[in-house]
């Protein structure tokens, strides 16, 4: 009797209207710097448009789709977007390596290791990309960075080669994207019932064959997670490929599509080729999203 | 048994030091004498530390200036996202609507959405709203970036606080408004702060509109761009990049290690929802 009393009489605050009251702040804001922007990138994509329509030279002139085939038939941005998506996939498969490797680890070791290994991550996580790229750079400096003096490289520069310049960004990016990483894992871990784990030990399962066939199966709805929030970050990087190689490399080696799309649009004041790449960026990610979308949804996630 | 604790100990150990070696070596060669900097023997040490870069540092370039644009840009977008985020959260955890879960998809999609595409037509949207070369510039477009994740990650501690509370305060006499900012707000407090560090790293971090939306006014520059002027590719001043660097890197050091226990529980919530 109370309990009906109460569950009836405890929704008048909730009027069709109260959702979208707490609701409209947050879709203005969106509508207005999210959606309409991409909006508005999508039409710039469509258009000519230069330093001479900015300035209100030349009218705006309609192109279809001329941007795209200009920019589908040159050579260049198909080796951009192969580097992107190599380098990306590097990164996501690093970074998940080390932060799933280094989270077993803390589940095994005393109070002290865990908190300094905890403190030295969640320091590499809150570094500023553009101060963790100066950083890796001097630490990797030909002149008097301490890595060749270690390796005994004498003065090898690192970003002079293409590939040794994307591996020492590779290196950047990782180290401040495995603690988000490990932190994750090792929550999900630690909510894992032990004897699941002991009874795995007892049967005298390997550590690699635990993780394989025990915890991995059980956390992958965390896994998925943290694999598709570093596969959306590491195709996007931006500052350390900026500041790391100077902007894109020596002879534009180490382009990744963000820095090409921004090297159009601001150094080259081609606007709407730049978008034309923003839009192929966005799709490319959208389908990711799909994908992890329906993975979810094949987990049985309620939102 | 000792020997099989020991051997995982010593590997944590290792690696918390790789880990943190960058960081140590950013503070150490900041407060390295000019002539140990530039030195072809780099030494993990410094027996005579000085304060010259970060002399040279903030003598140069309004660099205190600097600090304070990017304090107002992180401190508006942490504000404004947080209330604006809470409003949301609840109204997603709180009600049972049409559209409901298509605005949850959104608020997913949102947050894949490639933000360093949307320069080109936020400059020109900048432009128009007059905004270019202003702090306004950086901070509207941080709050947008900043409300999907806020809004996903905070929905968990919303869905934390019992309903019964709901019911009681409302039995009690209390007005919705007064249930929302005295009761549930305090309530998910903590969750809002963990949610803040994301937007106060965003926000702090952000190269690319400091970049391309603060172009001739420099005294509206923010600290990445502050940090720039001393790293010159052909000549670095790396005294000066890691004085920077560390000025720079500190307050969000603070925060984090401040917030790390709420910040690791609150990613389990958001994972787990």
């Amino acid at each position: 009797m109370i309990r009906g009393l109460s569950r009836s009489s405890s929704r008048p605050w909730r009027r069709w209207s109260g959702p979208w009251l707490y609701l409209a702040p947050a879709l203005v804001i969106l509508g207005g710097l999210l959606l309409y922007p991409i909006y508005q990138l999508g039409l710039i994509s469509l258009f000519h448009y230069t330093q001479a329509q900015v300035s209100g030279g030349e009218p705006t002139r309609f192109e279809g789709f001329g941007n795209y085939s200009a920019l589908f038939s040159d050579g260049e941005f198909w080796s951009v977007l192969l580097a992107t998506v190599l380098f990306a996939a590097a990164c996501v498969a690093s970074t998940l390596a080390v932060g799933c490797a280094l989270a077993v680890l803390l589940t095994r070791v005393r109070a002290v290791p865990r908190l300094a290994l905890m403190l030295a991550a969640l320091g590499a996580w809150a570094t500023p990309a553009v101060t963790g790229s100066t950083v890796w750079l001097f630490l990797f400096d030909p002149d008097f960075g301490p890595v060749n003096r270690i390796l005994g490289l004498g003065d090898h520069s690192w970003t002079y080669g293409r590939f040794s310049a994307f591996f020492l960004v590779l290196l950047e990016v990782v180290w401040c994207s495995f603690p988000f990483v490990m932190v994750t894992v090792y929550a999900g871990i630690r909510a894992v019932p032990a004897e699941v784990l002991e009874a795995a030990a007892l049967d005298g399962a390997s550590q690699w064959r635990i993780w394989r066939s025990v915890l991995a199966p059980m956390l992958r709805p965390i896994l998925t997670v943290v694999t598709i929030q570093s596969v959306i970050w590491d195709f996007k990087v931006f500052t350390q490929i900026y500041v790391m190689t100077g902007g894109g490399g020596i002879a534009n080696q180490n382009l990744v599509l963000n820095v090409y799309a921004y090297q159009q649009a601001f150094a080259s004041s081609q606007y709407s080729l730049g978008a034309a790449i923003g839009i192929v960026m966005l799709l490319i990610l959208l389908a990711v999203t799909l994908v992890y979308l329906r993975l979810l949804r094949r987990q049985g996630e309620e939102l | 048994m000792s020997r099989s604790r020991w051997l995982p100990d010593a590997a944590a150990l290792l690696f918390a030091v790789v880990v943190a070696f960058p960081l140590y070596w950013m503070v150490l060669s900041a407060f390295k004498p000019a002539g140990e900097i530039e030195s072809s023997e780099p030494r993990p040490w410094t027996t005579a530390p000085s304060l010259d870069s970060f002399r040279r540092v903030f003598g140069q370039q309004d660099f205190g200036r600097y600090f304070v644009n990017s304090v107002v840009v992180a401190g508006s977008v942490v504000i404004v996202s947080a209330l604006v985020a809470f409003l949301a959260a609840t109204a997603v955890t709180r009600f049972r609507f049409r559209f409901r879960t298509t605005l949850l998809i959104m608020f997913l999609v949102a947050q894949m959405v490639p933000v360093e595409a949307l320069t080109i037509p936020l400059f020109f949207q900048m432009r128009d709203f007059g905004l270019l070369n202003t702090l306004g510039s950086l901070i509207l477009p941080h709050i947008a970036f900043s409300l999907p994740f806020a809004i996903w990650m905070l929905r968990g501690f919303v869905k934390a606080v019992p309903e019964a509370l709901e019911e009681a305060a409302y039995i009690d006499g209390a007005s919705r408004a007064r249930f929302l900012w005295q009761i549930l707000f305090p309530l998910v407090l903590p969750g809002l702060v963990a949610t803040s560090v994301f937007s106060f790293i965003s926000a702090w971090n952000d190269f690319l509109f400091a970049k391309s939306f603060i172009i001739s006014d420099t005294s509206q520059s923010t600290l990445p761009m502050a940090l720039l002027v001393f790293f010159k590719p052909d000549d670095p001043d790396w005294g000066g990049v890691m004085a920077a660097s560390t000025v720079m890197t500190i307050p969000v050091l603070v925060f984090f290690v401040l917030v790390q226990r709420r910040l690791v529980s609150g990613l389990g919530g958001a994972v787990k929802d």
